[in-house]
């Protein structure tokens, strides 16, 4: 069933569209991940203008994480404050992420640039996780780990001290600032919720208290995507409406499928899962980069 | 030989109509994109009057060219460097047309010469695409054809040596098909009349390719009104995940 795409301006196959959201939305129900890493390669490899799939892939991070957001704020697992002040960083990177997306365009290296931070990106926190959840299933043993101090020195380090209470932590809030910045420029410019680099930074650099973690970078995610789109409709202009839709239908089923399956699942299998599908997506960005593309020349229009 | 230059001399003298004449038209004015769009194909076709209506014994070619809109574009071109392939050189064209078609009786460059070629555009190595000046020929040239690969394989520029049929010698048609991701708006088909290397007629039409209905509404409201559209994409987004969310907590 093909649909014609307004904004991208061309035909689809609809059904493979919901497919795919539906595929990304078993991910991040699963995973609690907003699924974007996978979305907006996925779309571009199909032949979707690259702009136009990252800023629809954005609309569809907002709707998969309502349901997540939803379910934690009822058990009590956001911590408010300290999403407010991630959410005001996120928006102002936003909008510094959009800016520099135009320079990078006009220089032609905005390709490279998305390329490169996927792979480093991807590739670090991938190996990470999976080491983690290795040593978790204990298929892999290591000499005894050192404990971690619970605060980082240099974020202790910093002026203006609040307290956040949920999170059992008296910091300064440009910690958090600063990371809801670094979170929402890669949202506008990778197309990403950033919810697998936001959720081990906050446990490892800020040191919440895990029980409120998931449930704080899921509304982070949601208000800085849902801040996102706008940026995209207002500046790229290209959301398109009926492919974010036809992601979306996919993808909210998908991800209380995902919700689901997540409870009959040992964690660190399903750590392992994801540490294997994010290393595959950075493996396949980084022979994107070194192997001969496909296509030597592109158009851009003026 | 001696013969057919006597007749040719003569012809004016015999013919009160001197110049053959066409009548092109095509199967649609204009092209509507709605949300089934997945391409569409015209049917280029008409009648050539010949003066008095005598085919000659040897029927006059006909070359028709299917023309998008003209716009300017920037070429970008990847190369290795360091390992990494990356874009490294540019090369702007003011005057690429969106989509480019050319179909013939018989293959263009056996038709005319290379002069009346460039004139008309009769070909892809024959469009003008206005290069940005400053760049050496040698670069030009690499950038056209990587340009002119690129779209072909896109089904936006084609070339069908072939593709015009005429019937009896008047008669004569040629089907030409739009991929999907055409640029909207006006296009032009020009007919050519040719003989012994010389275009003898020339007529064009206009196509009018647009987005219609729900394609053409969502399109004006995403480029004029960027806040109001961002917002609806925003809500359909929280409507939907919510809903979903409701109708599963409620099976369970």
């Amino acid at each position: 069933m093909d649909i014609y795409l307004p904004i991208a301006g061309l035909a689809v196959n609809a059904l493979l569209i919901v497919a795919l959201g539906g595929l990304v939305g078993l991910l991040s129900g699963m995973f609690g991940v907003g699924g974007g890493f996978l979305t907006t390669p996925l779309l571009i490899f199909y032949g979707i203008p690259p702009t136009v799939a990252v800023a629809s892939a954005t609309t569809q991070i907002t709707g998969s994480s309502v349901s997540g957001v939803y379910a934690h704020m009822r058990r009590g697992g956001v911590d408010l404050k300290m999403g407010l002040v991630m959410i005001a960083g996120g928006v102002v990177g936003s909008f510094a992420g959009a800016g520099l997306f135009r320079i990078l365009q006009n220089s032609g290296q905005i390709d490279l640039v998305i390329g490169f931070l996927y792979v480093l990106l991807l590739g670090g926190i991938g190996g990470l996780m999976l080491k983690d959840a290795l040593i978790a299933l204990g298929w892999v043993t290591v000499a005894e780990p050192k404990e971690r101090p619970r605060h980082n020195r240099w974020i202790a380090s910093l002026p203006l001290r609040w307290r956040f209470y949920a999170s059992g932590l008296y910091l300064s809030p440009l910690a958090p600032l600063a990371l809801g910045f670094a979170a929402g420029a890669m949202t506008v410019l990778l197309g990403i919720g950033g919810g697998f680099i936001l959720v081990p930074a906050m446990i490892y650099l800020l040191g919440m208290a895990p029980r409120v973690v998931v449930g704080t970078s899921l509304i982070m995610i949601l208000a800085v995507s849902a801040v996102t789109t706008m940026v995209h409709a207002m500046t790229t202009q290209a959301v398109d409406i009926v492919l974010a839709a036809l992601l979306l239908v996919g993808g909210v089923i998908g991800a209380q499928y995902g919700a689901v399956l997540a409870t009959r699942l040992k964690p660190d299998l399903l750590r392992m899962a994801l540490a294997v599908i994010i290393l595959m997506v950075a493996l396949r960005m980084l022979l994107g980069l070194t192997w001969q593309p496909d296509e030597i020349f592109t158009i851009e229009y003026l | 030989m001696k013969k057919a230059l006597i007749l040719f001399g003569l012809a004016p003298l015999l013919l009160a109509q001197s110049e053959p004449k066409l009548v092109p038209d095509i199967s649609a004015r204009s092209i509507e994109i709605r949300y089934s769009f997945t391409g569409a194909q015209l049917l280029l076709f008409g009648a050539i009057l010949y003066p008095g209506g005598r085919v000659p014994r040897k029927p006059a070619d006909v070359i028709v060219v299917l023309k998008g809109p003209v716009e300017p574009i920037l070429v970008r071109e990847k190369q290795k460097i360091a390992g990494i392939w990356m874009n490294a050189d540019s090369n702007r064209f003011r005057s690429a047309p969106g989509f480019y078609a050319v179909a013939s009786s018989a293959p263009v460059r056996r038709l005319v010469d290379e002069r009346t070629a460039a004139i008309y555009e009769l070909g892809l190595q024959d469009l003008q695409l206005s290069p940005g000046g400053g760049a050496l020929p040698e670069k030009e040239r690499r950038f056209e054809a990587g340009l002119l690969d690129l779209r072909k394989r896109q089904g936006l520029y084609a070339e069908h040596p072939h593709g015009v049929e005429i019937a009896d010698g008047v008669l004569y048609r040629a089907r030409i098909s739009i991929p999907s991701q055409v640029p909207v708006g006006t296009y032009t088909a020009e007919t050519f009349l040719v003989d012994n290397g010389k275009v003898i007629a020339a007529a064009t039409r206009e196509i009018e390719i647009g987005k219609s209905g729900f394609e053409r509404w969502v399109e004006r409201t995403a480029r004029r009104h960027g806040f109001l559209y961002g917002l609806a994409a925003v809500l359909l987004s929280l409507v939907l995940g919510w809903s979903a969310a409701a109708i599963f907590r409620r099976r369970n």
